[in-house]
């Protein structure tokens, strides 16, 4: 149905669009000069046609739902029935119309299903009429006032900024939708879990939280040394570093061997294949660290007479690591190319080899961006989810031995939210102040390495 | 003096060679971790194309089927087929006692009753004769065949017996054992059975995202960058909406599954499990992508251009949208499938929205319950199955191939419909 209106609205849109060109031509045949280009006139009258019926539109989305529930449930409300009964009887009576309920039919139920129905009814065909209305006293009000001298151009490139404006602000508008996602949730998190327990407890242990009757309330006391983020966090980093230790060294050495020494045949292959890596999913890589690193690692440990979790630490780390080195190579790539040939000129000229070059002067100029590049790379591996939860234990140990298994900020919301969850509860709450952490951390190392990496570049250009 | 000067000099060559090779080695092992990881997946993953038949005699016989003389073709339909199905295994050894009758049952799929009436649906004639049918064999038996089960297991631990290996051995001297490719893997949908999975249904739910994730993400970012690029004002807002686009595109891709679960599941009330909160979510990720791609390319669209055709009295609307619009839009369109492969590989935030639902129909539109490819590799690498391994494989390449061919796509249209700009 919508969709019929819909596409009739897109029709009627050509048609004034066809109709404001044809009256501009009607002008310019009577000798008179217009202000504009005669599409201008047509795209006029197109707005005009839009416009209304996008406010009508959204107003009916709005409103619509509340504005039939309320008409519904007047009809019940002073019969001393609770807030929440009279929510349950809408749902059921909503889910009945639709054919989908499946519970013991009330009369009581039928009769609101009935008029739910016709409600709707009526709230569709009002809306059409409405919206067509509109449109075409609009239109023909836009097109009478169409003359010779009327300005067409200005509020149609007036209308398309503001459509782009509004694009634009999609950006910040995601960033609060995620603060707005996350704070509600955390805020009730730390409601009943105390923010010293999280930030300094050092056990974590959210299955117990699940055995609730949830119609008790909720009794605090049963929550203390059960949602502790120490080793959550310990975890984090040290997966996050042992992936370093693997990324920066070799993303570094091949980051410097392209951007000095290869020929041009050799970074013209060697660059793109490097960067596949990066293009690689990441569930991939935790199916390859779970099915290939992790056993092989373990069987390499009972050889040596060691003992390795078949989730390791290490597997993840190390897998992990590989993903994040084109991350690395390909930005300090970047930023050593951009480093200023006379430094270079200046450095051979005084006798030094390439690699004393590299070392003492292009190195040390580059630092910054360099540094960059890694906070982006340890950004990039704490928030890392897939690796995690397939290759890494999903038991937070406070460890420090990466032949252990330990888990991290991203596999423990993975593992809390997979499947159904009960808004309101605090494991489920848990899993979004877990979120709100990462994002901070997150954000503040983008901050500060996009800060290093500008200042950088602004140096050099 | 001079001896110590040539030792020195020596030394610093030797330096500069070492430096030279661990550079090398650096480059070098990035691309033998490429190798292995490629072949790898390779190797285990290339065996799930095939599929492994047992050829079966069977016997239509009417009477077992409950059938008429002349039956019509809804007699057919409803006919029973669980009884000769299971005689026809069962006569694969005459001497077998119950619990043998039950063990060669299990050498073949559940589907085994099924694949047999499709046999008589297509050809009615064959009521009363006997003719050789391919029945799916059963997992453990495919991968037996395809030589990745370990055989030398003691039986307990093993979920193929004796039993059933011997009269598996005896069809295969008997060459009533058959490799064919696998169609099924690609038009099936997921199942708890490995030899019965395919990934028609999450390859659907893939489909339906992306194009919801194109739908929304590409118009809004290239709106935006336009205005960004073009028309915003050099002040403190647009460079705080520059900040958050900056930001957005290294924020953890989980967290926009939370904004998901949070806003469009939690408040929305959008159907959880689909592909259209999905797409959605997807879009959010890949928007900052697309909008720095499409301000990179209008940027190097060289000022000549606006200023020709200001000059010859377009408006800054016009020039902009006649002039440097298309002529930016091979760059960004490849930025554009860049950010849509980098979304088609995305599995956390669709595992938060409930995309890992089980889901054993294949999606019709993007309102119905999906799973994506990344999360099917998910699901399947989780399940304990040996016959989910090279499944997981499979599905991976089937992954990378689509992901290699958008790269591709993307590289060809900016060399081919690129301007070179000098």
């Amino acid at each position: 149905m919508n969709l019929i209106l819909f596409t009739f609205i897109v029709l009627l849109g050509f048609t004034s669009y066809y109709f404001g060109r044809r009256k501009a031509y009607t002008i310019q045949s009577t000798k008179k000069r217009l202000t504009a280009l005669p599409q201008f006139y047509g795209y006029y009258l197109a707005i005009w046609c839009a416009i209304p019926a996008f406010i009508i539109f959204s107003l009916w989305a709005i409103f619509e739902p509340t504005i039939v529930k309320l008409l519904i449930l007047s009809d019940y409300s002073n019969q001393g029935y609770l807030d929440d009964e009279l929510n349950l009887l809408y749902e059921k009576s909503k889910a009945l119309s639709r054919g989908q309920f499946t519970g013991e039919i009330t009369p009581f139920i039928e009769a609101s299903a009935e008029k739910y129905l016709s409600l709707r009814s009526i709230a569709q065909s009002s809306k059409v009429v409405i919206v067509l209305s509109a449109i075409i006293a609009s239109v023909a009000y836009a097109y009478k006032r169409i003359s010779s001298n009327s300005r067409t151009r200005e509020p149609v490139e007036k209308f398309l900024n503001a459509v782009l404006f509004t694009a634009s602000l999609a950006a910040i508008l995601t960033t609060v939708g995620i603060v707005f996602s996350l704070i509600f949730q955390t805020i009730d998190f730390f409601k009943v879990i105390p923010l010293f327990d999280f930030v300094f407890g050092t056990h974590w242990y959210p299955a117990k939280a699940f055995v609730r009757d949830s119609s008790e309330a909720l009794d605090p006391t049963m929550y203390s040394d059960t949602f502790g983020a120490v080793p959550i966090f310990a975890g984090t980093f040290f997966i996050a570093f042992i992936a370093m230790c693997v990324a920066i060294p070799i993303g570094l050495m091949s980051g410097i061997y392209l951007a000095e020494y290869a020929s041009t045949k050799v970074r013209q292959y060697a660059k793109p294949l490097i960067e596949i890596l990066a293009g690689i999913p990441t569930v991939v890589y935790g199916f390859f660290a779970a099915l290939t690193v992790g056993p092989f690692l373990k069987e390499l440990g009972t050889s040596m007479g060691l003992e390795v979790s078949a989730e390791s630490a290490l597997a993840a780390g190390g897998v992990m690591g590989i993903m994040i080195i084109p991350f690395i190579s390909s930005l300090s790539d970047d930023v050593i190319t951009s480093v200023p040939q006379s430094l270079r000129d200046g450095s051979y000229a005084m006798g030094a080899t390439k690699s004393e070059t590299i070392k003492r002067v292009i190195f040390p100029a580059a630092l910054p961006g360099i540094v960059g590049s890694i906070l982006l790379g340890v950004s990039r591996a704490i928030g890392e989810t897939m690796i995690v939860v397939m290759a890494s234990g999903l038991a937070a140990n406070l460890t420090l031995n990466p032949l252990e298994s330990t888990s991290t900020i991203t596999a423990q919301i993975v593992v809390i939210l997979i499947g159904d969850q009960a808004f309101g509860d605090p494991k489920t709450q848990a899993a979004f102040a877990l979120g709100m952490s990462l994002f901070l951390v997150t954000l503040c190392l983008n901050i500060v390495a996009l800060r290093v990496v500008k200042k950088y570049r602004e140096k050099y250009e | 003096m001079n001896k110590n000067k040539e030792q020195l000099l020596n030394k610093r060559y030797k330096a500069e060679q070492r430096f030279r090779l661990y550079g090398l080695s650096a480059i070098f092992m990035a691309l033998l971790f490429l190798t292995i990881f490629i072949f790898k997946i390779f190797s285990t993953g290339y065996s799930a194309f095939q599929k492994t038949w047992l050829i079966v005699p069977v016997t239509f016989d009417a009477e077992l089927m409950m059938l008429d003389q002349n039956p019509s073709k809804e007699d057919l339909q409803d006919a029973d087929y669980y009884d000769i199905a299971l005689k026809s295994m069962a006569d694969l050894d005459p001497n077998a006692n119950e619990d043998q009758e039950n063990e060669l049952k299990r050498m073949v799929s559940y589907f085994f009753e099924k694949e047999i009436k499709n046999e008589l649906l297509n050809d009615p004639n064959l009521i009363g004769k006997t003719k050789e049918v391919y029945l799916t064999a059963s997992d453990d038996l495919d991968q037996v065949f395809k030589g990745n089960y370990p055989r030398d297991l003691p039986e307990d631990q093993r979920r193929v017996s004796d039993y059933q290996l011997k009269i598996f051995d005896q069809l295969v001297a008997n060459g009533k054992v058959e490799s064919k490719f696998n169609i099924s893997f690609f038009t099936n949908a997921d199942s708890r059975e490995a030899e019965l999975a395919g990934i028609a249904s999450s390859f659907m739910g893939s489909i339906f995202s992306i194009l919801v994730c194109l739908m929304i993400a590409f118009p809004v970012a290239v709106l935006a960058a336009i205005y960004l690029e073009e028309f915003a004002p050099k002040n403190r807002f647009t460079d705080f909406i520059e900040v958050n686009i900056n930001n957005l595109a290294a924020v953890p891709s989980i967290v926009f599954g939370l904004l998901g679960l949070g806003v469009l599941l939690a408040i929305f009330q959008l159907p959880r499990s689909t592909p259209l909160v999905g797409g959605i979510t997807l879009s959010l990720m890949t928007l900052p992508t697309i909008i720095i791609a499409a301000r990179a390319s209008l940027k190097a669209v060289p000022p000549s251009i606006r200023e020709a055709a200001l000059a010859m009295g377009a408006s800054r609307m016009q020039t902009t949208m006649h002039h440097t619009v298309p002529l930016s839009m091979p760059g960004t369109l490849s930025g554009t499938i860049i950010g849509l492969a980098q979304a088609l590989g995305e599995t956390a935030p669709l595992i938060l929205i409930g995309m890992v639902a089980f889901v054993n129909t294949i999606p019709g539109s993007p309102m119905d319950p999906a799973a994506s490819l990344p999360v099917q590799i998910y699901i399947w690498a989780e399940s304990a199955e040996r016959g989910f391994v090279e499944k997981v494989s499979a599905c991976i390449m089937v992954l990378l191939g689509f992901l290699i061919i958008m790269n591709l796509f993307a590289q060809i249209i900016r060399h081919k419909f690129e301007k070179k700009w000098s």
